[in-house]
């Protein structure tokens, strides 16, 4: 296993993150304050924050800031509005008696390199119109196209890659 | 916030059942593929909240789970998807274009 | 009863219910190992949503915690069958 030098700061900044995130989703799930439960959920946070704040940053998420958050909170209200639209139009092929699917299987290319940026992208374009991530190397992604507008690499980058892409290369990288 | 919750559930069991319909429909697993995650997603996740709402008491647990199911669901799907490539399963007659050679070059080309 | 009432408890998990057993008929039928696993994947997603509204009807909040574990097991599952069908688990 590939060991990293971490600085003792970051260990205690992971370890801060991790118990702050885990006491939340206990007490989301016991969605009480009793003395008991609470005490409860701080001890088994504390082991948990313990046992992964060593494997915090290999995720590789950037520090954060202002700008960050306001393009997380854009990218998110851009990404529900797509996920509806999908939706709409699944339910519009599905309900269709003819059924007017168009598939096809393409490459596109990413611009972007941080390996949870590249997650984070292939979750959107499976949620988004028409459009499956089937398989992922470097920075060539396959595709599902259920409407295939254009074969080549380089017109379904354009049509379906660049508008997350300029969300995500501020907020990973 | 009862009628608010009960429009937001029945779209998504509107979802929920064209999803399953897409399934049965669909002429091949990639298209099926693209039915299951877009809708099912959707719709348990709207379905979950206009719970929560009718409820307000479960409005955590139940923003916990749909948020779970968000999360998860692409990713279980994209991982049988990629069954679906490696196990090469056939594309249905309507396929326009396959391009799935060119990516097995840049497979070739990263070892 | 009332008109919500019966909307709720009635209606919606027929129509869930009816989208499932669509779902297990395609797992009867799907030409392909693949075909089934999908349709195993969906009904596991949409049986989650059933649960929670199934809670609901009957005013149990048990059933939310059943759901919640049931979403996490069925995802590990649905993971580990992928790649026991590509030939690497």
């Amino acid at each position: 296993m590939e060991q990293q030098n971490i600085t003792a700061a970051e260990r205690i900044k992971s370890f801060a993150y991790l118990l702050v995130f885990s006491l939340a989703v206990w007490l989301a799930l016991t969605s009480s304050v009793e003395i008991q439960e609470v005490g409860v959920g701080i001890a088994i946070s504390v082991v948990v924050a313990l046992w992964l704040s060593r494997y915090y940053f290999r995720l590789g998420l950037p520090p954060f800031s202002a700008k960050r958050v306001l393009f997380l909170f854009i990218y998110l209200v851009v990404l529900g509005a797509e996920i509806l639209k999908a939706n709409f139009d699944v339910a519009y092929r599905v309900i269709h008696p003819k059924m007017p699917i168009n598939p096809g299987i393409v490459v596109i290319k990413t611009g972007l390199k941080s390996d949870i940026a590249k997650m984070a992208l292939a979750n959107s374009i499976t949620l988004t119109p028409g459009t499956f991530t089937l398989d992922i190397i470097g920075d060539n992604l396959l595709i599902h196209w259920i409407n295939v507008k254009a074969e080549e690499v380089e017109g379904a980058t354009e049509a379906i890659g660049e508008r997350f892409e300029k969300y995500l290369k501020v907020i990973f990288e | 916030m009862l009628i608010a919750g009960a429009i937001i559930t029945s779209t998504g069991t509107i979802f929920l059942f064209l999803g399953s319909l897409g399934i049965f429909r669909f002429p091949d697993v990639y298209n099926r593929l693209q039915a299951g995650t877009k809708c099912t997603t959707l719709g348990a996740f709207l379905t979950i909240i206009g719970v929560g709402i009718m409820q307000p008491d479960w409005f955590l647990k139940a923003l916990l789970i749909a948020l779970f199911i968000l999360l998860t669901n692409p990713i279980s799907s994209h991982a049988l998807g990629r069954a679906a490539c490696k196990t090469d399963v056939p594309l249905c007659e309507q396929t326009v274009t396959d391009k799935s050679q060119e990516f097995e070059d840049c497979r070739r080309q990263a070892q | 009863m009332s008109g919500l009432e019966v909307l709720t408890q009635i209606v919606f998990p027929v129509v869930i219910g009816a989208g499932i057993l669509l779902c297990l008929l395609r797992m009867l039928g799907g030409p392909t190992t693949v075909d089934r696993a999908v349709a195993v994947d969906t009904t596991t997603t949409v049986t989650v949503a059933l649960l929670v509204l199934l809670g609901f009807v009957f005013q149990r909040y048990v059933y939310l915690d059943v759901a919640l574990v049931y979403a996490v097991l069925t995802f590990i599952g649905a993971v580990a069958i992928a790649r026991y069908l590509e030939g690497g688990l």
